[in-house]
């Protein structure tokens, strides 16, 4: 039987994690490489990265971390943040990715999904999609960290990059990102239940029962959450025994 | 020394492929090389060869026809001399006979089959089939030693929304469930391939590496 997934995402600025992780026998709580280890032995199922580097030499830095990772982690990683073109995408794959989200470019541009996906493959082709409930029901498209809206139906759009051929999606409730209140299950389930492709549920997890909830009432197939893992307020051990008590097939590891 | 090879023919990044090799090698204390290449000659010389491969079969079966002399070097090296062969993902996929993906692609014919889309019995399934999964074994085999399968078994890591069905039922070496059975692995006498990512699978995959690496069919 398939497992759910559990995936840490950590924020990534200029080589550094943002905030630190707070893992015991961390030697570098700051370093990406040393905190994606920590999650592999902690048995998370894949990883994924996001860059808010801004700079052109922060990049860089990114594709050092991305390719360090590759080479101690044997899972799988996905990198986000920034991509907008082809050139972005095969560095991301070269450096070590195995999937690479896509965010405000594939607003911008649809067909840039399509482009991706023929060139590169959909199995690699994540579209991020940052979405808020603006009257009961309806869902909209926000971009620039939840601030721009684009009066895009989040529904129809995830049914439109799913046919120009991403392989997944990840859904963020904007409007419970960052307050520990749960994911917006409505709006998961909305998505989920839209599109034939795995999605992803990610923003305001805040309790272990919230990661349940993302799966079984949200139908979504993986869970992604940052903060209560960084600061080591659980344990992806802790979460998936939560998921599994609720009813949830997970792939117990030996971790901690 | 013993020398396997990945072969490089442009479908995808085979940097991690490569790390794990080395890893499982030297976790396991199994002396060689292992390198990467895309040259058909040193496939030639090599004692192990390993065909990964991402994305579509018709550009994985392409860019594997756009080496020069490669084609005919895997030909004569695996099934004229019995070198001990692993397909990864699309590379697995193309050992078949056809692949039906968007249109019909002959694949390298060494095992009797098709690559067809799978049809989880439950539509609530979604496609393609990502995450972890167990295996249910059909047949033993030496590449799976010391590896548990069955629901409590060892976890291997897919992507796909397609896969080999084997003409032959002795060439099927474990499935996976997703709504039915999907095809996990496949192989006989020195070819094995797997529709999991080894490479990405930690443990399970690291103990796979090894396996393989120690293989004598």
């Amino acid at each position: 039987m398939l497992k759910m997934r559990v995936i840490p995402c950590l924020d990534v600025k200029d080589g550094r994690v943002v905030k630190g992780v707070n893992f015991v026998n961390l030697v570098d709580a700051g370093d990406p490489v040393e905190a994606a280890k920590a999650y592999d032995k902690a048995g998370a199922d894949e990883l994924c990265f996001l860059d808010i580097t801004a700079t052109h030499e922060g990049r860089g830095t990114m594709l050092d971390v991305v390719r360090r990772t590759a080479e101690a982690c044997f899972m799988p990683l996905t990198v986000g943040g920034g991509v907008r073109t082809l050139d972005d995408i095969r560095a991301l794959l070269l450096a070590g990715a195995d999937k690479v989200s896509i965010n405000s470019a594939a607003v911008a541009n649809r067909q840039f999904v399509r482009e991706a996906a023929e060139k590169f493959g959909s199995q690699c082709i994540v579209v991020a999609i940052d979405a808020k409930e603006v009257a009961p029901g309806k869902y909209e498209i926000f971009t620039h960290g939840g601030r721009k809206e684009t009066g895009i139906d989040a529904v129809q759009f995830a049914r439109a990059v799913e046919a120009l051929g991403a392989g997944e999606i990840l859904l963020t409730s904007m409007d419970r990102d960052g307050t520990g209140k749960g994911f917006n299950i409505a709006l998961t389930r909305a998505i989920a239940d839209a599109v034939n492709i795995p999605v992803i549920a990610s923003g305001g997890v805040g309790t272990l029962d919230h990661l349940a909830e993302g799966i079984r009432d949200g139908h979504a197939t993986a869970v992604l959450a940052a903060s209560i893992f960084h600061f080591g307020t659980f344990t992806i051990a802790q979460a998936k025994d939560a998921m599994a008590k609720a009813g949830i097939p997970v792939r117990m590891t030996k971790g901690t | 020394m013993m020398k396997t090879v990945i072969i490089d023919y442009g479908s995808g990044n085979l940097h991690s492929a490569h790390k794990a090799f080395e890893r499982a090698a030297a976790d396991h204390g199994i002396k060689g090389k292992i390198i990467v290449t895309s040259k058909a000659d040193e496939v030639a010389k090599a004692d192990r060869i390993v065909l990964p491969g991402v994305g579509a079969f018709r550009d994985c079966r392409d860019g594997l026809n756009a080496v020069d002399g490669m084609r005919e070097v895997l030909q004569q090296q695996v099934i004229g001399l019995g070198r001990p062969f692993l397909g990864i993902c699309v590379g697995m996929q193309l050992m078949a006979t056809r692949g039906l993906e968007h249109e019909t692609t002959q694949g390298l014919g060494w095992v009797a089959g098709d690559v067809v889309r799978i049809t989880p019995n439950d539509p609530s399934l979604k496609i393609p089939h990502m995450g972890w999964n167990t295996l249910k074994l059909h047949s033993d085999h030496p590449v799976l030693q010391d590896i548990p399968t069955g629901e409590n078994g060892l976890h291997a890591y897919f992507v796909h929304s397609y896969h080999l069905e084997p003409t032959l039922p002795e060439d099927l070496i474990a499935t996976t469930d997703y709504g039915g059975a999907v095809t996990a692995m496949v192989g006989y006498e020195n070819l094995v391939g797997t529709q999991f990512h080894p490479e990405k699978s930690q443990e399970l995959g690291l103990r796979l590496i090894a396996n393989f690496l120690r293989w004598k069919p």
